[in-house]
């Protein structure tokens, strides 16, 4: 899907520093091309670990990079602030169904995203007063923060457009982001390598959207597109990356369970 | 134009290129490893498909004796097939990561080949005669009953077609839960070591139930898991030292026998980062690749995404040289990141008297430096400059600005045509450049 040795151009004209060249001591300028490039970057780097599930084991070398990639954004978004003010504004503006929302020159919209963006622009309205700096529509802070626990932790990126899980989401979510400590933030990216790791706390949202369930969100193209491959897997929980499906014990969650299993069979049918 | 190697003023020039020409590249014929064995006679290369073809040197020809003789096939076999790994659902590729030849003892040749779970060592022997005259069959070919048989007649050898014979001699499994990426055989001439993302084991050439693990970087909890090991090496006079690199840029030497396991290293060698070129692309471009010991021993060199470095084994805390091989490639991170090339694994080699280093780069271009005179040339591996003999134009990549005649702009270079493997002849001035699934074969013009 990223065409290898393709001619690109220089990736950042202008004076702004940009990602791959040299940047200053700790306090950065929080320009929005500086953000909107490691937002980027951030959005990349998390398709690239989830893009892991293949036939093959996926190399190991590779995935430990980007996964150090992604701490090191957090980390900095930590430290100058946008982590906090993105996570309070997904507390205030009830979070919605969680989703990546990656930059769209990475992903390939399905339908489902089109629908799902109506609803994005919704929230953004409360998410721009909630912020200071500009957000830009496409690359939306919301929903790389609202999925950075997700392969870390608990989140799945349906491109669901029922929003009628969005109260218990909004339990769900910020919890999710706040609660969780820094530390924890970058786990689960790892799994266990050899046998697969249960993800942690499950999500209400998880129950919903199982409850009508549709073959075609299992189509290779919705996760291609990043939107939902088994988003509370690490990289490394290979016995899922059996299909691009969601397997089995996506979550802990008793209650869905029963579901999961239907999921599965389903799954045993159509293949 | 300047040469490299040896102060003389010597000129590369091509000698041969292996493999198919075809615009549409099998997978399978992708070579993924190129070796030279101790006396240069003989050059191995692995592919994808999982295949070892071994060229073997013919003496010069009497008529043409400024000519070095040519590379031909000797012998080629499947070395490694397709598994699959039941418990895990994943399947097991049967590209060669490396090969490594063991030094002759006897009119047998051997070497280590592994995929990523799997070592085989594999024998090649020659037969060229056979034995005539048995008198213990009849006509039919049925066994004579023994007291029919009145006379004793020896068999005599006669001459035959050469027929080279590679047979599968021990087999190294299932000792590797990672994928491994080096093997590295040691000066003893009795073990050798193999190295997978997280560990490292010891092996004895006869044993193939039973393998020490004497590193072991496996974090309790993976989801600690930060750093991983990239390639490791065995000293080459030295048995109870190797070394390892890691994903973070850092060496670590170690002896066996300060310990069973080598975890705690004797010796960690790391170049402190220039603050002023942090970004959030340092880590990945500071990992390691490739390390190779020199032949002396004394040196060793690293291989990074945009450099060669050079150690001295008694300084850890910087290297002695540093070679940039395509700087030019800095500001491209962000893009090389977004199309993966920022993780391909470009391998290094000394020559013969480690004077010189060469290592590949993209668009099918390679460097070679000459640590003595500080020159480096870039070379290019194409099907426009095979014409026997023909010398290798330098090349150029022009920075920026006005980009001059015969330079190729940054823009221009095609990162689908890499070049990662490469060996020089641990003797003359021959090196051999894998170029996807051709092998070219260079050569210095003797003046």
């Amino acid at each position: 899907m990223f065409a290898k040795g393709t001619k690109r151009k220089f990736s950042d004209p202008g004076e702004e520093p940009a990602l791959g060249a040299e940047l200053g001591p700790v306090v950065r300028p929080l320009s929005s091309t500086y953000s909107l490039q490691r937002q980027s970057l951030l959005d990349m780097s998390l398709i690239k670990l989830q893009l892991c599930h293949m036939l093959v084991e996926p190399n190991l070398c590779r995935s430990v990079l980007i996964a150090n990639t992604v701490r090191q954004i957090q980390e900095e978004m930590t430290q100058d602030g946008t982590w906090q003010i993105m996570t309070q504004a997904l507390a205030a503006a009830q979070c919605p169904a969680d989703r990546l929302v990656a930059t769209e020159v990475l992903c390939r919209p399905s339908e489902a995203l089109a629908a799902a963006q109506k609803e994005e622009e919704e929230e953004e309205v409360v998410v721009a007063a909630a912020m200071e700096e500009d957000v830009d529509s496409e690359a939306n802070p919301l929903s790389s923060s609202s999925f950075l626990p997700a392969p870390f932790g608990a989140e799945p990126g349906w491109e669901d457009e029922e929003d009628d899980s969005e109260d218990e989401d909004s339990e769900e979510c910020p919890s999710d982001a706040e609660d969780v400590p820094d530390s924890r933030r970058g786990d689960q990216v790892f799994g266990t390598f050899e046998i697969k790791h249960p993800a942690p706390p499950p999500d209400p949202a998880l129950e919903e959207l199982f409850s009508d369930v549709d073959p075609s969100y299992y189509d290779l193209d919705t996760v291609l597109t990043g939107m939902q491959s088994t988003p509370k897997m690490g990289p490394y929980d290979l016995l899922d990356s059996l299909s691009p499906h969601a397997a089995p014990a996506l979550s802990t969650g008793t209650s869905c369970r029963s579901d999961l299993n239907e999921l599965d069979h389903i799954m045993e049918i159509i293949s | 134009m300047a040469g490299v190697a040896g102060g003389n003023d010597f000129q590369w020039c091509f000698s041969q290129v292996k493999g198919a020409i075809d615009e549409d590249v099998a997978e399978a014929d992708i070579i993924s490893t190129v070796e030279f064995n101790y006396s240069g006679e003989l050059l191995a290369t692995g592919d994808k498909g999982g295949r070892v073809v071994i060229f073997q040197h013919e003496q010069e020809s009497k008529n043409r004796p400024h000519l070095r003789g040519e590379y031909n096939v000797y012998s080629t076999f499947q070395s490694h097939e397709p598994e699959f790994d039941y418990l895990k659902s994943l399947e097991i590729e049967e590209k060669i990561n490396k090969i490594r030849w063991l030094p002759q003892q006897n009119a047998a040749h051997f070497l280590l080949s592994t995929n990523d779970k799997t070592i085989k060592l594999w024998k090649i022997s020659e037969r060229d005669k056979r034995a005539e005259g048995y008198n213990l069959k009849d006509e039919d070919g049925r066994l004579l009953d023994p007291f029919r048989i009145t006379s004793l007649r020896v068999p005599v050898l006669l001459p035959m077609d050469l027929m080279v014979e590679a047979s599968p001699r021990r087999i190294f499994a299932n000792a590797h839960t990672y994928h491994i990426n080096s093997i590295s055989v040691n000066s003893d001439h009795e073990t050798y070591l193999s190295a997978d993302d997280l560990r490292i084991n010891l092996w004895h050439l006869e044993i193939t139930d039973r393998s020490f693990n004497i590193v072991d970087i496996k974090p309790a909890n993976m989801e600690e898991l930060t750093e991983v090991i990239t390639a490791a090496e065995c000293h080459p006079h030295q048995c109870n030292v190797f070394v390892y690199s890691s994903s973070k840029g850092t060496i670590r030497l170690c002896d066996m026998r300060a310990a069973a396991l080598c975890d705690r290293h004797s010796k960690f060698f790391e170049e402190p980062e220039d603050p002023s070129s942090r970004s959030f692309f340092s880590e990945i471009i500071s990992s390691i690749s490739d390390v190779k010991f020199s032949h002396s021993g004394r040196y060793m060199m690293t291989r990074d995404y945009l450099s060669v470095k050079v150690w001295d084994l008694n300084m850890e805390n910087r290297p002695v040289e540093t070679y940039q091989v395509h700087e030019y490639l800095r500001s491209k991170l962000c893009s090389l990141y977004e199309n993966d090339c920022i993780f391909d694994k470009f391998e290094c080699c000394w020559n013969g008297s480690d004077s010189a280093i060469m290592t590949g780069s993209y668009n099918n271009f390679f460097r070679m430096f000459d640590r003595n005179t500080r020159r480096d040339i870039t070379l290019e591996a194409s099907r426009e400059s095979s014409k026997p003999r023909a010398t290798l134009k330098p090349r150029k990549v022009s920075t920026g600005g006005k980009r001059k005649k015969d330079e190729i702009s940054v823009d221009s270079l095609d990162f689908n045509k890499k070049i990662l493997h490469t060996a020089w002849h641990p003797k003359d001035n021959v090196i051999a450049v894998a170029a996807t699934n051709n092998l070219y074969i260079f050569q210095d013009k003797i003046n």
